[in-house]
C-alpha cells in the first residue's frame, strides 16, 4: 500500500542531476569575444528529454550570447523578487496568502523564449515569475503584492491572482487544477480563429491528482485543441512528495493517449526546446503534456518552512548542482562572454532595481473602498452595501 | 462574566487589533473557571475529539490532505502515530475523490471522517455532497446510506485570507435535506459537537471557525462527551431583541451586547449550533419574549442562512414582531482580499443595527 512506503533514499539522487553535462559544450566556431546577434552558440541540455506517444525533439540547442544574457537577467530578475517577496511578507507588508517561485525560474523564462504574446499561458496562485515572463512589470507586481491601487488586478486579487491581458496571461487561480479546463476553452477559441496561437495550461504534481486535469485531457485530444499542459513538477504539494498522493508521478505520461515529453526543468534550455517542440506539435496535432522536473526552495507558503517534509540536504544538493540562474552563470563564464565580476554588478543592478520598485510601490495608494463593490457585474448591479438602518447603499463604511 | 468564558474561551491578546477581545477583563481571572478539564485552543479540542472518536470506535477513520501530518491547522496531529496509517490517512489533492470515497466507507457501516482543507476548497466535492452522500438512504428506500459520514472544514474570515480562504459557504449546505450542518463557537463546543456528528446516523458536514483555532482557549473536560445537535442554546439572556448567530460570529455579537446593555438595551444571544434541521422552537420562544430579532453571519446577506431564519420566524410569530427582522451579514461581494472588516459584520454595524430595531 502506497500509504505505508517509505521515502526511498534515491529520491535525492532521482532530484539531483549533475550540472557537469551542460559543460561539456561544444565551441562555438565564431570568436568568443564578438558577442553580436550573429554569433551561434550550440550545446546540449542537461539531460536527453524522455518521451510518451512522440519522438523527443533534439538535446542539441542553439542560442545566442545575447539571448543566453537575457536568461541571467531575467532568472536573477526573478530571483531576487521572490526574496524581496519573503522579506516584505516577514515585515508585514505583504499580508495574506504568498507562494514563491524561486527555484522554478527557467520553466517561465524557456517558455517565454520559444512563444509569442499571441499565445496564452494559464496557471494556479504561484504566478509571479510567470507575470514577469508575460512582460509585466516588477512595479505592478509589487504593488499588488501589497494590494495597492497600482497593482496589476489594481491591488483586488494579492499574490494568487496576478493577470496581465495584453500579455495573454490569464493569471493566477486559487483552486488547485481549475485553470486547467480553462486552458483547454483558451485552445478552443484560439484553434477556431485560426491564427496559429496555443495556451500553455500550468499545474503542479499535486494538481496532477485532481479529476479536472482528466476531464481537460480527455476534450484537448477529443478536439485535437492546441493546448500544452504544463505540470510544473517540483516534487511536493504542500507537504506531500508526489510518491505519496500519485501511483504513477510520471506526470508527462499520464495522459496515456494525450503525448508527453520529460523535460529538465531546471534548465531554461531545455525548457525552450521543449516549448518550441510543444507549440509545433500542439498546431499540428492537438495536446501534448510537458513535465517540468523542477523545484522550489521556499517552503509551499509563508507559513511552511519548507523543511519538515523534506531534508536540507536535499535542498542544498538541488541548490549546488541544479540551480537554473548558476547553470547559465557556468555557461556565460565557460563562453567567456562576461567575467565573474561583470556578473555579480549585473546582480546588484537587478537588485537595485527590485528595491526601487518597491519604494515606488509603497507610494500606490490602498485601492479606493469603493472598489469593493465593482467588478462584482459588468455594472455592479446586485451589490449593496446596507448601512445599519438598511435603506442605504454604502460605499465606504465607517 | 465567568459564563461568558465558558462559552467562548479566553481570547489571546493578540486578537484586540483585528477583533476586540471581548472579555479581556476577565481573562486572567482563573479562578471562574470550571474545575475540571485543562485549558486548550480549538484546534486541541477537535484534536481531543477525533483521538476519542478513533479511540472508541475501531471502525472510524480519519482522511484528506496532509492529515497524516497533522493537517495545516494542526487538528490531526499525533492521530497517525496512535492509530496508524491505516486509520488516519493522507489523499491526495482530489476532494470530489475524498468525499465520494467518504461516502463508500461509510456506506460499508464505518465511520469515515473527512477534512476538507479549508471550506473553500470544498466546492469540487459539492456534486458528491449533495447528490451522493444527502440522498443515498432516500432513493434506495433505506437500504444503503453514509450516515457515518463526517466532512470536517475550516470556514470563515481569518484575518488576511482573501478570496480563498475565507469564504463561510454553509447556506448552500443548508438548501439540501439529507445532510446536517453544524458549526460550533468554542474549544468546549467543538470537542461534544463533533463527537455527536461523528456519532450520528447522518451525515454531517462540519464547519470549523479557523480564526478561533488558536485564538478560543477554554476549560475544556477531558472525558469523552457528546453535545445534542439540532439544540439551540440560550447564551445569554435578554428582553428587548434576540440576536441569531453561530461560530465565530458569536463571539462579535456578544461584544454588540455588551456595548448595547451599557445603553439600556437587554439583549438575548442564541448560539444555533446546527443550522439543519434547526431548533426553531428556541428562536421562536425567545422572539416572542422579546419582539425583535438580529440575525449575524459572515457569509453574503443574499441568500444567507440568516434569510431561512427570518422568513421562519416572521412566520411564526408575525403579530408579536415590533420591528422588521435584521439581517448583519457579509456584503454582497466575492470576499474581499482589501477591506475584509468592511466587508465583515462587525461589532459596530451589529451595535447600529440592534438600536435601531429597538428604537423603530
Ligand atoms: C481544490 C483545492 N484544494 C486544496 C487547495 C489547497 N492547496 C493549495 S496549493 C496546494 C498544493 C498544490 O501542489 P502542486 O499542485 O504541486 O503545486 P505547487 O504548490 O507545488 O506549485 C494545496 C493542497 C486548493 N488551493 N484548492
Ligand atoms: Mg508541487
Amino acid at each position: 500500500m502506497a500509504l505505508s512506503r517509505i521515502a526511498s533514499s534515491s529520491s535525492r539522487s532521482h532530484l539531483i542531476k549533475p550540472l557537469t553535462t551542460a559543460l561539456s559544450l561544444r565551441r562555438p566556431i565564431s570568436s568568443l569575444s564578438s558577442t553580436d546577434d550573429t554569433t551561434t552558440l550550440t550545446f546540449e541540455t542537461s539531460v536527453p528529454f524522455t518521451s510518451h506517444r512522440c519522438d523527443p525533439p533534439s538535446r542539441t540547442v542553439e542560442t545566442t550570447p545575447k539571448e543566453l544574457l537575457s536568461f541571467f537577467r531575467d532568472m536573477a530578475l526573478m530571483r531576487r523578487m521572490e526574496i524581496a517577496a519573503d522579506s516584505l511578507y516577514k515585515a508585514k507588508l505583504i499580508r495574506g496568502f504568498c507562494h514563491l517561485y524561486d527555484g522554478q525560474e527557467a520553466v517561465a523564462v524557456g517558455m517565454e523564449a520559444a512563444i509569442t504574446k499571441k499565445d496564452c499561458i494559464i496557471t494556479a496562485y504561484r504566478d509571479h515569475c510567470i507575470f514577469l515572463g508575460r512582460g509585466g512589470t516588477l512595479l505592478e507586481a509589487f504593488a499588488e503584492l501589497m494590494g495597492r491601487k497600482g497593482g496589476c488586478s489594481k491591488g483586488k486579487g494579492g499574490s494568487m491572482h496576478f493577470y496581465k491581458k495584453e500579455g495573454g496571461f490569464y493569471g493566477g487561480h486559487g483552486i488547485v487544477g481549475a485553470q486547467v479546463p480553462l486552458g483547454c476553452g483558451l485552445a478552443f477559441a484560439q484553434k477556431y480563429s485560426k491564427d496559429e496561437n496555443v495556451t500553455f495550461a500550468l499545474y503542479g504534481d499535486g494538481a496532477a491528482n485532481q479529476g479536472q486535469l482528466f476531464e481537460a485531457l480527455n476534450m484537448a485530444a477529443l478536439w485535437d485543441l492546441p493546448a500544452i499542459f504544463v505540470c510544473e513538477n517540483n516534487h511536493y504539494g504542500m507537504g506531500t512528495a508526489e510518491w505519496r498522493a500519485a501511483k504513477s508521478p510520471a506526470y508527462y505520461k499520464r495522459g496515456d493517449y494525450v503525448p508527453g515529453l520529460k523535460v529538465d526543468g531546471m534548465d531554461a534550455f531545455a525548457v525552450k526546446q521543449a516549448c518550441k517542440f510543444a507549440k509545433e506539435h500542439a498546431l499540428k496535432n492537438g495536446p501534448i503534456i510537458l513535465e517540468m522536473d523542477t523545484y522550489r526552495y521556499h517552503g509551499h507558503s509563508m507559513s511552511d518552512p519548507g523543511s519538515t517534509y523534506r531534508s536540507r540536504d536535499e535542498i542544498s544538493g538541488v541548490r549546488q548542482e541544479r540551480d537554473p540562474v548558476e547553470r547559465i552563470r557556468k555557461l556565460i563564464l565557460s563562453h567567456e562572454l562576461a567575467t565573474e565580476k561583470e556578473l555579480k554588478d549585473f546582480e546588484k543592478e537587478v537588485r537595485k532595481e527590485v528595491d526601487e520598485a518597491i519604494a515606488k510601490a509603497k507610494e500606490s495608494p490602498m485601492p479606493d473602498p469603493s472598489e469593493l463593490f465593482t467588478n462584482v457585474y459588468v455594472k455592479g448591479f446586485g451589490v449593496e452595501a446596507y448601512g445599519a438602518d438598511r435603506k442605504e447603499v454604502r460605499a465606504v463604511l465607517p | 462574566m465567568a459564563s461568558s468564558l465558558r462559552r467562548y474561551g479566553r481570547r489571546a491578546v493578540s486578537m484586540c487589533r483585528t477583533r476586540k477581545p471581548a472579555f479581556s477583563t476577565s481573562c486572567d481571572d482563573t479562578s471562574l473557571l470550571p474545575q475540571s478539564g485543562t485549558s486548550i485552543n480549538l484546534f486541541s479540542a477537535i484534536n481531543q475529539a477525533l483521538h476519542i472518536a478513533l479511540e472508541t470506535d475501531s471502525r472510524a477513520y480519519v482522511f484528506g490532505e496532509d492529515v497524516s501530518f497533522g493537517g495545516v491547522f494542526r487538528c490531526t496531529t499525533g492521530l497517525a502515530d496512535r492509530f496508524g496509517k491505516h486509520r488516519v490517512f493522507n489523499t491526495p489533492l482530489c476532494e470530489q475523490g475524498i468525499v465520494g470515497f467518504g461516502v463508500g466507507l461509510a456506506a460499508m457501516g464505518n465511520r469515515a471522517i473527512a477534512e476538507i482543507q479549508f471550506a473553500d476548497y470544498i466546492y469540487p466535492a459539492f456534486d458528491q455532497i449533495v447528490n451522493e452522500a444527502a440522498k443515498f438512504r432516500y432513493r434506495s428506500g433505506n437500504q444503503f446510506n453514509c450516515g457515518g459520514l463526517t466532512i470536517r472544514a475550516p470556514y470563515g474570515a481569518v484575518g488576511h485570507g482573501g478570496h480563498y480562504h475565507s469564504q463561510s459557504p454553509e447556506a448552500f449546505f443548508c438548501h439540501v435535506p439529507g445532510i446536517k450542518v453544524v458549526i460550533p463557537r468554542s474549544p468546549q463546543q467543538a470537542k461534544g459537537l463533533l463527537l455527536s456528528c461523528i456519532r450520528d446516523s447522518n451525515p454531517i458536514v462540519f464547519f470549523e471557525p479557523k480564526w478561533l483555532y488558536r485564538l478560543a482557549v477554554e476549560e475544556v473536560p477531558e472525558h469523552d462527551y457528546m453535545l445534542p445537535l439540532s439544540e439551540a442554546e440560550v447564551i445569554r439572556e435578554g428582553s428587548d431583541i434576540t440576536l441569531v448567530g453561530w461560530g465565530a460570529q458569536l463571539s462579535i455579537m456578544e461584544e454588540a451586547c455588551l456595548d448595547a446593555e451599557k445603553d439600556g438595551i437587554s439583549c438575548e444571544l442564541i448560539d444555533l449550533k446546527t443550522l439543519i434541521p434547526w431548533d426553531k422552537e428556541t428562536v421562536e420562544a425567545s422572539v416572542r419574549k422579546t419582539g425583535r430579532l438580529l440575525i449575524s453571519h459572515e457569509a453574503p446577506v443574499t441568500g444567507g442562512f440568516g434569510a431561512e431564519i427570518s422568513a421562519s420566524i416572521v412566520e411564526r410569530c408575525f403579530l408579536r414582531l415590533e420591528a422588521p427582522v435584521a439581517r448583519i451579514c457579509g456584503l454582497d461581494t466575492p470576499f474581499p482580499l482589501v477591506f475584509e472588516t468592511f466587508y465583515l459584520p462587525t461589532k459596530n454595524k451589529i451595535l447600529d443595527a440592534i438600536k435601531s430595531t429597538v428604537n423603530y
